[in-house]
Parts: C-alpha cells; structure tokens; sequence
C-alpha cells in the first residue's frame, strides 16, 4: 500500500480519501436522518446506518488484515505487517462502534441490551480475537517474531468473519436475517432506506482507505525510528 | 516453509468446516419451539429455558395495573401458555416472534424474559409518517 520506502508525510491518495470521505459524511449523516421510517420499528430503524457501516467496516477491515497477514508470511516484508496492524486496529474501532449501536438498538427492539444468541456471540468472539491480536503484539518485542505471530492470528482471527455473517442463517436467532442478502442478492428494504444505507457504507469505507494508509504511514515511522 | 503454513491453514479450516457444519450446529441452540420442548420435556425439566415462537394473534390479555401479560405462544404445532410480569416490550404484539427465557409451572410457561424478534424487512409507512404530518403531531401534543 505505501509505495516509498521511507515516506514523510500521507500521499495525495491518502488525503483524497479522508478529505473526501470526512466532506460527504454529513451528506451520509443528512440522507440517513431524512430517510423514511419503519412500519414497525418507526425511527429506531436509523441507527441501522451506524450499525450496518460499522459492521460492514469491521469484517472489511479483518479481511484485510488476514490479505496482508498472509502476503507478510509468504513475502517476509515489514511493510504489509504495518498494513496488517494498521487494518486490525481501525477493524476494531469499528467492530466496537457495531457492537455499542447493536445494543443500544437491541434494547428498544428486542427487549434487552445483550443476550447470547449466535450473531452476538460470534460477534463477541470475533472482537475478543482482534483485542488478543493487541496484547500479542504488545507482548513480543523481536519485531520479527512480532510479526510473524500477529499474522497467525490475523489469518485464524478471519475464520470467525463468515461464521459471524453466516450466523443468523446457520442457527436460530434472535437477530434477523440479513436486510441485503449477498448469498441470494435478496434486499428486503424499501428504496429510499437503501440508498441512504448504500451511501453511507461508501463513506464509510472512504474514510476507512484514509485511516488504514495514515495508520500505516505511523506505523512506518514508528519503526523508522525503533530502527534508528 | 511456504507448503508448512499451507498446510496448517488447510488443517485448521478443515477443523472448522467440520464444527460448522458437523455435529455442533445441532447443540447450539438459542431457543427451543415448544413441540421441541413437549416432545422432550423431562430433559429440561426444572431447568430454565428458552422458547421460541409466534404470540398466537387473540390470545394476548395484559392487565395494566398488575402488570401480568398472559398470552398462548405457538409454532404451529404445539401451543403453550405464558405467563410474564412486567410491561411488554414496544414491538410487542399479536403475530409477533417471540422468544421467552423463563420455565415450566404447572403448565404454564412463567417467563422471566421477554423478547421480540423482528423480521429483516425494511418499509416506509404508506401514509401518517412525513415529516410535515410529524411536526404536526408533536406540535399537537404540546
């Protein structure tokens, strides 16, 4: 992802991403809070477009997390270990913000904040790996073996995305089946809620690229100056 | 050392695959259907459980000033009467999937627990949901 061996400061692409990312969120904001409401659910639906980005963000970022573990153990460089990190870090922050809007849509919907039902748990499995991920990583100081370990579980920590997606089909849940069904194609959401949905995952994954190259760029200077 | 981590790769998702899709789905159940639970009753005898189902539309007496919600929970096949102290969540209604966390007394399912499911579906009120119409109602209600 960072094409200099020794880069000072974030590229224009890098820049691009978070300026235009950070310029439409109040546009995704705007569509999300003038989208209609639900039949049932009436405005409580709305933190979906928290909720759905977040989640979205979290096993996007895993899954590039487990690319970068994977080309850093078979290519040995420094560079896609700082990718690694940089996407697991921002994948949590994510995961995270998923996990606080579920609960605090579940509350007003199902009747509690938090119950062991197969979506939550795996959820809850899922974020508990990445933290691990962390504390590994700040228990190895050999930058080396650091990486190396931090790779494994970057590349078993993914296992758990499909079964965590795959959830609420696999086993009976509490939680509902998916609104936009990549299995079947199937969307079950009215057209005006889709496209504030649809534009909000855009921002969101926007201001994603932009973090996961500035987080690697701090991570190279990090080590630039380990080094020194 | 590339074939080595390949194939520990290869081992552990076989591993997975095989928990996934073997024998642990069938343990791993979040609520049981009540013929689920008629068929097998003496297995969950005194334990808590959780069953799961649709509120049997006709059924449903909620007594306001004692805060009792009775109701007959149902999946089709087996119908079993609940009973549940406190204020019925907001999405709480006839037809409605439900599950409730509770157990057996005398017949009658005492619930501890009460939650709503709801479904995937996403849709726009046909009318009454504008914002004009809204502002309207709140302002109305001042």
């Amino acid at each position: 992802m960072l094409k200099a061996a020794h880069p000072e400061r974030p590229d224009a692409l890098t820049w691009a991403f978070l300026g235009l990312g950070l310029l439409l969120l109040p546009v995704g904001l705007y569509l999300a809070l003038s989208a209609p409401p639900d039949v049932n659910q009436g405005y409580l639906a709305r933190i979906m477009y928290l909720h759905v980005p977040g989640a979205w963000l979290g096993y996007l970022a895993f899954f590039v997390t487990f690319l970068y573990s994977l080309l850093y153990l078979f290519r040995q460089d420094p560079r896609y270990d700082r990718v690694a990190l940089a996407s697991a870090e921002i994948g949590l922050v994510f995961m995270g913000l998923a996990l606080v809007t579920g609960m605090l849509w579940a509350r007003p919907t199902w009747g509690v904040y938090w119950t062991w039902e197969p979506r939550l748990t795996t959820t809850a499995i899922l974020f508990a790996v990445y933290v691990g991920y962390f504390l590994l990583r700040g228990a190895i100081e050999d930058p080396e073996l650091r990486a190396k370990a931090a790779a494994a579980v970057g590349i078993l920590g993914f296992i758990n995305v499909p079964i965590s997606y795959m959830s609420v089909k696999w086993w009976r849940s509490l939680h509902q089946t998916q609104s936009i069904d990549l299995t079947t194609g199937k969307i079950h959401m009215d057209p005006a809620m889709l496209q504030a949905l649809l534009f909000n995952l855009f921002v969101f994954t926007l201001l994603y690229l932009g973090f996961v190259r500035l987080r690697a760029l701090v991570a190279a200077l990090e080590a630039q100056k380990e080094e020194a | 050392m590339r074939t080595k981590y390949l194939f520990g790769l290869v081992v552990i998702l076989g591993a997975l695959g095989y928990l996934v899709f073997g024998g642990l789905g069938q343990n791993l159940v979040y609520f049981l259907t009540p013929s689920e639970y008629l068929q097998d009753q003496a297995r969950y005898q005194n334990r808590p459980v959780r069953l799961g189902g649709l509120v049997k539309p006709g059924t449903v007496q909620y007594d306001k000033d004692r805060l009792e919600l009775r109701f007959v929970l149902t999946d089709g096949v087996a119908e079993v009467p609940v009973f549940h102290k406190g204020t019925p969540p907001g999405m709480f209604k006839e037809g409605q999937g439900v599950v409730v966390e509770g157990r057996f007394q005398e017949g009658v399912f005492q619930g501890t627990n009460l939650l709503v499911k709801h479904s995937e579906s996403y849709q726009a009120p046909k009318a009454g949901w504008t914002p004009e119409e809204v502002r309207k109602l709140i302002e109305e209600a001042k």
